[in-house]
């Protein structure tokens, strides 16, 4: 009974009803989405189009996992093969993962939790979707007209002379979905500098705001380097310049340095915005401040400023200097410690807490789980002699995939399922949330963790035919992915089943802190009916459960 | 303070801010942060530009005194003066003064006209003398040592001045919806934060080229 | 043959491999005791303070203690330092060859390697190196970036169109090892693969005796000395040239026009061939033609095999 009494949206579900008026009921028109300011119908936009891209990535990967169980090509030509990675990097990078939290959770929940009406500049927000979808269309068109081949690092001279296929509408394609994520960056600054709510100061701020905004700046400087990159390379196939190429003295190794300023902040882009949703859900899960608040806070600025100071460790081999190398190695280690930090904050969180395991506190514990592992790897291939071994094989992939899948999008789901009652009005079935939740955890790690061996032993990435004695590993993996994809399917099911069916859930289902939940769910347009007075700091649970003992649970 | 009252006029102040003072800030924090991004995207090309400059100085030095020093400074002069007419042009709109407004855009927008053009007259003179190596267009040089090194110059000449006369472009679009607005009697007083923002933007674009004119045009080329 | 046997660690052939792999198991624990340490807190934590037990004492709940954080900042740091240390010391060796190495030359194009020994053997796909001896490889693409990697000697350069990049490595068993290359480079990059043959030394004579001798580098290179007529400008020594000499140049700092200084490597003649004045030496005018265009990697190799050997006397 203990259980039942804790959560008081499932005492009497019937007593809850969705409020009369809120911003999904505003209107119901094609016109009333496409022309939408509303902070909130753009999350649900961008939503519904990252989701179509992860599905298409997804689908890309499968190929690619299903042409890996042997060693052969079998399924697809080498082309295609090639075609198909890139486009899983392309897609999931460029117009999943960075926009995945920032565009739809930080879209719905910067103004909500700040206690503001909508973001500082509503229309450019819309815009920034229509960016995106525009840049989304040309990558798409490059997909079908052909492919293209250069894997998502794009590297010169091999993009900018040598490859066939599709690189100039690709590299459009990012060039303008760029502009999206710096419209986002810039919108979430302003809004969080100019727009809280009386007595929102800054350290009464969510950690999700802290990690939006330090997301953001990494969105505002990097992302712009990667434009002019893109430039550069795509002028050089356009017009035949020869700005990388070594026969007018132009150095490929440039691209590299210029791309990587941008794609290695990049990877905070995908990882700090979990960062931010696992510093929610945490706390509230064991209705407890988190622990060291500051700390956990400062840490997202630290990953930001140190995130565009490491970029040379993707050059260890690549001929740049020994002395780059050591520097560069030095400062990514530095990387290490804010991460350190957050991870036994987090840990440290559960002590003498009341832990319950909803969904999405099973997702944020998988997630400290696996970026611990992710991390860690991180500092093998930060480790010079070590990175020289396993530089460009499929340990540096198991890396990566634990930070950006184990990491970001363990998180992602996290935040879905934690403020979906808040989006949607509606309560998902908790068994099937539970039970998709644990098959991710497991298959991801069926998936990659062979990879990390798979590495060492020497298998290089984008590899489509390989030696037979490394076919055992590419099986498991394999066979993970297989979980893994059916684990994804779950939750896109059961989540669209409860849109119609769903309980209808109450304003704060969680009992959590935090101004998002002061307000009906789902949210009236305006966001709240009054502009709310901020008096408590965050995370205030011990005074959330007092309080609530003392009225008799309603 | 409820959105209705205010719809028979049509107010400066957005919905989701609370007062003017506050839409300001917003904005100019917006417009100071996109300058930043924008930076960040031209710091790409100076860096290329000074490490190959660095890497082939003779060559570089060479090609560079193909420039036309002359028109260059003329068209920094027309770009300066640009500026200024910006300048007077914010203080016209804040302080409501219509005509002033609306004949200092107007000169802006001839200012920048004339800088494209004398620009677009450059590169043609450039491609005359087969100094335009670009689209398998044939490179004129005729000092066998310093042929690749001169024609990455030409390269980047062409990107950095290109991107800079794009941005320019872009300006001169603004320029002209603001042109637009104010001959219908907008954008004064409360209502002249877009041509504070077109503003920045301006001067921003101004500031790079100050930066390209001497990298470009002067060092090196006349010891 | 190659060992394809299902193994959890790959073969050590090198001398680097056993320090390679003691540094990788020494990471390996790091992230295992600090893995089980934060999986076990976990575990614990959650069956302790689930919210069905009552029991268990939930007064005095801390959320923030300074001396935890500096203990967690400061630990992280020093074990992270070390480890760099340890990496770098290792790097700073793997890429500085000893001087007596046996020194081979290999080019990477879409998509194989092209590789020739100092006695003018070539080989492609394939390289036989003798055991017991530090080989260095100077390598360089004629088209796209490659990755020379052999992972049995954890070794790995990347082979760049346009500038020579090192590596070395002394074999410690006889066998053949997998040679990948590692960086994309297009569609067959996968069949970019071949062999490391290392074989003992008197055998490895014998190998090089058998394969179909062919003109030396440097023999190449002198006859492409004189095809190209260098030797109308660089004059030796004594006799005035209106060039620079470049007897006993290889290896010299030379001093330029702008009055900096340049180690003449490898990297500096062939860049000097081909864009002649992008480095000119001080006290000489820029008259050289570029060559750019109008000779192969190949043929580069052989003039600088040429050049380097009249440094010594």
């Amino acid at each position: 009974m203990t259980a039942a009494l804790d959560r008081p949206t499932s005492v009497s579900p019937e007593s809850v009803s969705l409020p009369k008026r809120h911003y999904l009921n505003s209107g119901y028109t094609v016109r009333s989405w496409l022309f939408t300011t509303d902070h909130k119908r753009i999350a649900l936009l961008y939503l519904v189009s990252i989701t179509a891209f992860f599905v298409l990535g997804g689908i890309a990967a499968t190929l690619v996992r299903l042409d890996l169980m042997t060693p052969q090509a079998d399924l697809v030509r080498s082309e295609t093969y090639n075609k198909l990675f890139t486009a899983h990097g392309v897609i999931m990078i460029f117009f999943f993962l960075v926009p995945s939290i920032p565009a739809v959770m930080g879209n719905f929940l910067v103004p909500l939790m700040l206690g503001a009406r909508d973001l500082a500049f509503p229309r450019l927000n819309l815009l920034s979707w229509y960016v995106y979808m525009v840049g989304g269309v040309f990558t798409l068109y490059a997909l079908l007209a052909g492919g293209v081949d250069t894997g998502w690092t794009f590297y010169a001279p091999y993009s900018s002379t040598y490859s066939n296929t599709y690189v100039m509408a690709t590299a459009v394609g990012i060039f303008i979905t760029g502009f999206s994520s710096i419209l986002t960056g810039l919108n979430f600054i302003v809004t969080i500098h100019k727009m809280r709510a009386p007595g929102q100061v800054w350290f009464r701020l969510p950690l999700f705001i802290w990690s939006i905004y330090a997301t953001s700046i990494i969105m505002v400087l990097g992302t712009p380097v990667l434009a002019i990159t893109l430039v550069l390379v795509g002028l050089e196939r356009l017009l035949g310049l020869g700005i990388f190429d070594p026969r007018l003295g132009g150095d490929p190794i440039l691209f590299q340095h210029l791309f990587w300023f941008y794609s290695h902040p990049a990877v905070y882009i995908m990882i700090l915005p979990s960062m931010g949703v696992v510093s929610e859900i945490i706390p509230c899960f064991c209705r407890k401040r988190p622990f060291g608040y500051e700390f956990i806070g400062f840490s997202s600025f630290a990953i930001a400023a140190f995130s565009f100071l490491v970029w040379g460790h993707h050059l260890f081999v690549s001929g740049q200097s020994i002395y780059a190398g050591l520097v560069f190695s030095m400062l990514s280690y530095l990387v290490a410690i804010p991460s350190a930090v957050k991870v036994f904050n987090w840990t440290a969180t559960l002590h003498k807490g009341s832990i319950s395991f909803d969904t999405p506190m099973l997702y944020a514990l998988g997630f400290v789980g696996l970026f611990t592992m992710g991390g860690l790897t991180g500092l093998f291939v930060a480790a010079l002699a070590v990175d020289v071994h396993v530089h460009d094989t499929y340990f540096i992939v198991a890396h990566f995939h634990y930070i950006m899948v184990g990491g970001a999008v363990m998180g992602y789901l996290g935040a879905i399922h934690f403020w979906w009652p808040k989006m949607t009005g509606r309560l998902y079935p908790e068994g099937w949330a539970r039970l998709s939740a644990i098959l991710i955890f497991v298959g991801f790690n069926l998936t990659f963790f062979p990879q990390y061996i798979l590495g060492y032993l020497g298998m290089p990435r984008r590899y489509h035919i390989y030696p037979p004695e490394f076919q055992v590993l590419n099986v498991m993996s394999s066979a993970g992915a297989s979980i893994l994809g059916v684990g994804y399917l779950f939750p896109l099911t059961y989540l669209i089943w409860s849109l119609f069916y769903g309980k209808v859930a109450s304003a704060n289902p969680w009992r959590a802190a935090g101004l998002e939940w002061q307000t009906p769910s789902p949210p009236p347009t305006e966001n709240f009916a009054r502009t709310p007075v901020v008096r408590h700091e965050a995370y205030d649970y011990p005074a959330i459960d007092n309080q609530q003992v003392e009225e008799g649970l309603r | 303070m409820t959105i209705d009252s205010h719809t028979h006029v049509e107010s400066p102040l957005a919905h989701q801010f609370d007062d003017l003072e506050q839409q300001r800030a917003a904005a100019d924090l917006g417009m100071w942060l996109f300058l930043a991004t924008e930076l960040m995207f031209f710091a790409g090309l100076f860096l290329t530009y000074f490490l190959y400059r660095l890497n082939d100085e003779a060559a570089f030095a060479a090609a560079s005194h193909h420039l036309d020093v002359v028109w260059g400074t003329v068209n920094t002069a027309v770009l300066l003066t640009s500026s200024l007419t910006v300048a007077i042009s914010v203080h016209a709109a804040q302080s409501r003064d219509q005509r002033k407004l609306t004949q200092l855009l107007a000169a802006t927008i001839g200012l920048g006209t004339l800088f494209v053009a004398i620009k677009g007259w450059e590169y043609h003179g450039k491609y005359q003398h087969g100094l335009m190596p670009l689209m398998g267009l044939p490179f004129r040089w005729d000092v066998d040592s310093t042929r690749p090194g001169a024609e990455l110059f030409y390269d980047l000449y062409y990107v950095m001045t290109g991107v800079h006369l794009l941005h320019m472009v872009i300006g001169l679009g603004l320029m002209l919806v603001l042109l637009v607005k104010a001959m219908r009697g907008g954008l004064l007083g409360d209502f002249a934060t877009p041509v504070r923002m077109i503003g920045l933007y301006w001067h921003f674009v101004d500031v790079i080229w100050v930066f390209l004119f001497p990298l470009l045009y002067l060092i090196g080329a006349h010891p | 043959m190659i060992d394809d046997g299902f193994r959890l660690m790959p073969e050590q052939a090198s001398t680097l491999a056993p320090s390679v792999d003691l540094l990788y198991y020494f990471l390996l624990s790091v992230s295992t005791f600090f893995t089980v340490l934060i999986a076990v807190l976990i575990v614990y934590f959650s069956i302790k303070y689930r919210r069905g037990n009552q029991q268990v004492d939930r007064s005095k709940g801390e959320d923030h203690s300074l001396w935890l954080e500096v203990l967690w900042m400061v630990v992280p740091l020093l074990i992270s330092m070390a480890i760099f240390a340890w990496g770098a010391s290792l790097y700073y060796s793997e890429y500085r060859p000893p001087d007596d190495a046996i020194e081979i030359r290999g080019v990477g194009k879409q998509w194989m390697w092209k590789f020739q020994h100092p006695s003018g053997q070539r080989e492609i796909n394939d390289l036989h190196v003798p055991l017991g001896y530090p080989v260095k490889l100077t390598l360089i693409s004629e088209d796209v970036i490659h990755s020379f990697f052999v992972p049995a000697f954890r070794t790995k350069r990347d082979v760049v169109p346009g500038r020579y990049t090192n590596c070395w490595f002394e074999a410690t068993r006889t066998g053949t090892f997998h040679l990948f290359c590692a960086e994309y480079c297009g569609t067959n990059h996968s069949r970019m693969i071949g062999r490391v043959i290392v074989m003992e030394p008197a055998e490895y004579e014998r190998w090089l005796a058998n394969s179909n001798m062919q003109e030396s580098p440097l023999a190449a290179g002198k006859r492409l000395y004189e095809e190209f007529r260098c030797v109308t400008c660089h004059r030796p020594e004594g006799a005035t040239g209106r060039c620079p000499p470049l007897e006993g140049l290889f290896g010299r700092d030379v001093k330029l026009v702008d009055g900096t200084t340049v180690p003449a490597d490898e990297t500096y003649l062939r860049e000097s061939i081909l864009r002649p004045a992008a480095k000119v030496v001080a006290g000489f005018e820029p008259l050289m033609p570029s060559y750019e265009g109008q000779i192969s990697e190949e043929q580069l190799i052989y003039l600088i095999t040429y050049i380097k050997s009249l440094a010594k006397p």
